[in-house]
């Protein structure tokens, strides 16, 4: 994944371990050099093959900014999207004007994706917990595990906080009817992405052998102390990469909130458009997102790229 | 309860007394009945190897001392007290009797000393400083201290079943039960674990050894039991065992063994 940056083709063949390592680019024996394609692909890091990569990432870009400048509504399209005045006056906002800074409003985002994910974390290993529990005393924690999960991984996100967000403040209860909006939000997100990461944290659980277990309640360590100090933490370091990933799009998917009326970025944005006729509010909005998760899908490729390393290196020894 | 040994607070178990006694154990898998009745004692200090092919039913009988198997049927007395009965707290049990596996199972994510330090910390609340120490004296003791902050996919496969041995040793169980512990190991390394074994005993630790190495039952063990079809078909001291099987089902066996090479 991290190497796709550079535009080469066919990494996965590039995984060190695989018999062309250390022909050094040179003849590859048997019939890949016969195909001469063999000493292209291995070329990773040749000079050759970095000239060749940016070349062809120059020309697919040029390509792509030649279709958008010349298309018919290129200028007006521009003009929306792309105003630098607009960009820089929804990204500070004019309250007096009747909107508000998507610069300012990114951080709810962050607020509710930060306190959302804390919950999350909690409540999907719980989920997972009891789903991947055997005792019969907690058949009926189980049923209503699997139930939940059905439902909220079901039911659309968008669905989840539209309920939650309209239906319990008009429920009309004390306390937990008056809640700001990006609470009821919050607590949808973590409904929803519950479901999910539960299943991510199972995988993770499902990853760690038996004898794991085995070997830890030998010793004399109960049920519990057998799960928090060795299934658990091989179990985490199995799924940090798909737990990011989710957490990737948790970032996004706060922007669903907005929806309710909550001054998130996204809806910041809207207002921006809907007040000034002028859409780069909403390119702001985008290139915050951006900002926000691509360090996390960066560091996410990084996890991957060495954890493979790692298992590449164990199954050497 | 306090712990099933005597042996705990005296320091010493008691000579003479059964320190095992397996009575009438029966246990299946769904319909697949892997210990069909299995009676066997085994007194303080005593090494007892199980012989037997594979799917006999020596790992799941050592793994039914432990408690790691739920058992269908019969009676497993430590010390004097019925650990199969009711309301017996397992760990308290699985406390004073350690296990080895043939696949080592060491917890890749801690080093050496972690993975020895872990139960004493956790299971029986030992000050971790107090519990490195002895951790420590025990890795001494077994060739290993320059080991101790390494994680177990850095070792041999001869290291690692050495660190599960201490792993279960520092816990200070007063029966050790080993499963087949050389038979995922190059044969190398081996000897190393061997030596470690016979150490043990030398010093007097209750062994139930399931084993494929035949030379070294003879070498170690007090009495050897064979095993076949979940029943131990004879049960005698390996000189006689060895060189004047009763049975003709260990004959048999025997003689497969030696034809391979193996006596």
């Amino acid at each position: 994944m991290d190497d796709s940056t550079h535009g080469q083709p066919a990494d996965p063949l590039l995984v060190p371990g695989t018999p062309m390592m250390g022909v050094g680019g040179g003849q590859i024996p048997g019939s890949f050099a016969s195909t001469g394609r063999g000493p292209r692909l291995l070329g990773g890091g040749g000079r050759g093959a970095t000239a060749i990569s940016t070349v062809s990432t120059l020309v697919v870009l040029g390509a792509l900014v030649a279709i958008f400048l010349l298309a018919p509504g290129s200028a007006e399209v521009r003009h929306t999207f792309f105003d630098p005045r607009d960009m820089w006056q929804s990204f500070i906002g004019n309250p007096k004007k009747g909107y508000y800074s998507v610069g300012a409003a990114i951080w709810l985002n962050i607020r509710m994706f930060l306190v959302a994910e804390v919950l999350i974390l909690v409540l999907a290993l719980v989920l997972a917990l009891i789903r991947q529990s055997v005792s019969p005393v907690l058949f009926p924690l189980r049923v209503l595990g699997v139930i939940y999960v059905d439902i909220f991984r079901g039911i659309p996100l968008l669905l989840v906080i539209l309920a939650i967000g309209f239906g319990v403040p008009a429920l009309g209860l004390p306390f937990v009817s008056h809640q700001a909006l990006a609470v009821y939000g919050v607590v949808a997100l973590v409904l929803s992405y519950s479901a999910y990461v539960s299943e991510v944290y199972r995988a993770g659980l499902n990853s760690v052998h038996q004898s794991q277990v085995a070997a830890a309640r030998s010793l004399g360590l109960s049920q519990w102390s057998a799960l928090r100090y060795v299934i658990l933490p091989q179990a985490v370091r199995n799924i940090i990469p798909p737990l990011l990933n989710d957490f990737i799009s948790l970032q996004k998917d706060t922007a669903l909130v907005g929806v309710l009326g909550a001054i998130e970025a996204n809806n910041a944005a809207q207002i921006y458009g809907s007040t000034v006729f002028n859409y780069s509010s909403f390119t702001v909005a985008a290139i915050l997102f951006l900002i926000l998760t691509i360090p996390l899908a960066r560091f996410t490729d990084h996890l991957i790229s060495r954890d493979r390393r790692r298992r590449l290196a164990g199954a050497l020894s | 309860m306090t712990g099933p040994g005597p042996g705990r607070d005296s320091g010493a178990p008691v000579l003479g007394a059964d320190a095992v006694r397996i009575e009438g154990l029966r246990k299946s898998f769904g319909p697949n009945l892997v210990l069909k009745g299995i009676d066997l004692s085994l007194a303080s200090h005593e090494v007892i190897c199980l012989i037997g092919a594979s799917g006999s039913g020596k790992s799941t009988l050592l793994r039914c001392v432990n408690r790691l198997e739920p058992i269908d049927a019969g009676r497993i007395i430590l010390w004097g007290q019925d650990v199969t009965a009711a309301g017996i707290d397992q760990n308290l049990v699985r406390r004073q009797v350690g296990i080895v596996f043939q696949s080592f199972n060491l917890f890749p994510h801690m080093t050496v000393l972690r993975n020895v330090t872990l139960a004493p910390v956790k299971a029986l609340g030992m000050p971790r400083t107090e519990a490195e120490d002895e951790a420590r004296a025990l890795l001494g003791r077994f060739g290993l201290l320059d080991r101790e902050s390494d994680y177990p996919d850095r070792l041999s496969g001869g290291q690692q079943q050495r660190v599960a041995i201490v792993r279960a040793l520092a816990m200070k169980p007063q029966l050790m039960l080993l499963d087949e512990v050389t038979s995922a190991l190059d044969p190398e390394l081996v000897a190393e674990v061997l030596d470690v074994i016979r150490e043990l005993a030398a010093s007097g630790m209750t062994m139930l050894i399931a084993t494929h190495e035949m030379g070294f039952a003879r070498e170690i063990a007090s009495r050897v039991c064979f095993l076949e079809e979940g029943l131990i078909i004879e049960d005698a001291p390996p000189a006689e065992l060895f060189t004047d099987p009763k049975d003709e089902r260990t004959q048999r066996f025997l003689r497969r063994i030696v034809d391979a090479g193996r006596l």
